[in-house]
């Protein structure tokens, strides 16, 4: 037998583009390693009961509840945060269409929505209302009513097609920093 | 949902391992008591939070090899499904649009995008959870399971599989490896309605239909089976024989419907009182049979 079932393994994995290397034990769940080990804490904690998908991370692309996940199971995998997403102080598009269209109130649920909205522009760059709708469909808000949320992911797609994407709500992050400089 | 006493939403602790093949995984189940199979995750692992299942060991056949796959065997007659293949590869798949349509709209419908992600339907099947929908989706289909185990390979009728409530015939030191589908013959179709109150959410009932028809129109073979209308998925046996023979007419569609609401056996809960959940067996039944033959008429494979 070469198997030997172990209460504490050794997982290396990837998270946006760093690696580590950690001893955990076998019943961690992602998202507890990502938010205490990591100290990465964008990524919420709703319920806890693998209902409500604020947990959202990408393991290796795909979107996945990181609360229903062995941390091992991520072993030698990819894990992309909400944390991932601004790159060189520059909002993702994604980020941006929830600014420019009031796409959070509490924010609570919107590290999870980004997420499993990059995971469903990955899959389908010009989804329909029907289908972002159903993308983000594990993901739940009790805020919005979902309405900004939708048109938030419409804006990031735009945006991420090479289209110029109009806003309804805000002045861009650039103008801001511009006018706050 | 509230936490328990001092317990956090935490697995108890317990050992892992990840096997590189499935005599490995057999070897690991036989020399370990209770040890229990992690594939998609998606049931076990909300369980153990819950510290409703507390499994000394969690075997995990994620690394195994060669488990993904999807592939019709013609000389078997039947379409093969690997232990890993997760949900979504059934909503992804041209060969199951194309040819399993049923199986689509199963998969499309359980519990939400993230969940799809991960859960198999092996694991689902295994799990044996009457509120799930892949097993009312192959009690229609007539499917059979491979177990491999210290002793070998073995093929179970799905049907003889389910003894109660998340219990199965499967030995402990069995692993369930494939699920087999018939493929589809000329004049066949299949539907599978699902009642739920909110995505993500189990059926409040669910109902897999699926018809042969003869040259005439008449039915050679009809499948039935029920999700979350008792403590076990029931495959509605009387209302199958009692379609044998009969062309897909309105009367024939009320009676086999209504043979189905006699098989199940709901208990009220928050998704409704007993009478109505019997009520939408039946009209989830009607539902998935008329699409079940229009399917099977219009020369579109199930």
């Amino acid at each position: 037998m070469s198997v030997e079932p172990q209460a504490t393994c050794t997982v290396t994995l990837r998270v946006n583009g760093t690696e580590f290397t950690s001893a955990v034990e076998a019943r961690l769940l992602l998202v507890h390693f990502i938010r205490e080990n990591l100290d990465l804490t964008g990524t919420h904690i709703g319920c806890d009961t693998s209902n409500c998908g604020a947990c959202t991370v990408l393991l290796n692309g795909e979107a996945v509840k990181s609360c229903t996940l062995l941390t091992i199971q991520a072993d030698g995998g990819e894990v992309e945060t909400v944390e991932g997403l601004e790159q060189n102080s520059v909002l993702h598009a994604l980020q941006e269409g929830f600014f420019q269209e009031h796409g959070l109130q509490c924010g609570f649920c919107t590290p999870g929505m980004l997420m499993s909205a990059k995971a469903l522009l990955a899959a389908n760059p010009s989804p329909t209302e029907a289908e972002i709708r159903r993308g983000i469909s594990g993901n739940l808000c009790r805020c919005t009513g979902y309405v900004n949320i939708v048109k938030a992911i419409q804006y990031g797609a735009a945006t991420l097609r090479g289209e110029t994407a109009v806003g309804t709500q805000a002045p861009s992050t650039k103008e801001l920093s511009q006018s706050h400089a | 949902m509230a936490r328990w006493g001092v317990c956090c939403v935490i697995p108890a602790s317990f050992k892992y391992a990840a096997p590189g093949s499935v005599l490995e995984a057999i070897d690991l189940l036989r020399t370990n008591e209770d040890a229990k199979v992690l594939a998609g995750g998606h049931s076990l692992l909300p369980l153990m939070k819950l510290r409703l299942a507390n499994p000394p060991v969690l075997v995990d056949i994620n690394r195994i090899p060669g488990l993904d796959y999807i592939r019709e065997d013609p000389a078997m007659g039947r379409l093969r499904v690997g232990a890993l293949v997760r949900h979504i590869e059934f909503e992804r798949s041209e060969l199951i649009h194309r040819r399993y349509p049923m199986l689509a709209e199963t998969a499309g419908g359980i519990g939400d995008p993230l969940v799809r992600n991960r859960g198999t339907m092996a694991g689902a099947v295994a799990h044996a959870d009457p509120a799930a929908d892949w097993p009312a989706a192959l009690l229609a289909l007539d499917a059979d399971v491979v177990a491999t185990g210290s002793a070998g390979e073995r093929v179970i009728p799905l049907r003889e599989l389910y003894i109660a409530i998340l219990t199965t015939s499967l030995r402990s030191d069995e692993l369930l490896t494939e699920i087999r589908i018939p493929m589809p013959a000329t004049r066949s179709g299949g539907a599978y309605e699902k009642l739920e109150r909110k995505v993500g959410d189990y059926a409040v009932i669910g109902v897999g239909a699926y018809v042969t028809l003869d040259e005439s129109g008449r039915v050679v073979q009809a499948g039935i089976g029920l999700c979350n209308a008792g403590s076990t998925s029931i495959k509605a046996t009387a209302a199958e024989a009692f379609l044998l023979g009969k062309p897909a007419a309105a009367d024939n569609i009320n009676e086999a419907a209504r043979l189905a609401m006699e098989a199940s056996d709901p208990v009220e809960d928050d998704r409704g009182p007993v009478d109505y959940k019997r009520a939408m067996v039946r009209e989830l039944t009607r539902r998935a049979l008329r699409r079940a033959f229009d399917r099977a008429e219009g020369g579109t494979p199930r």
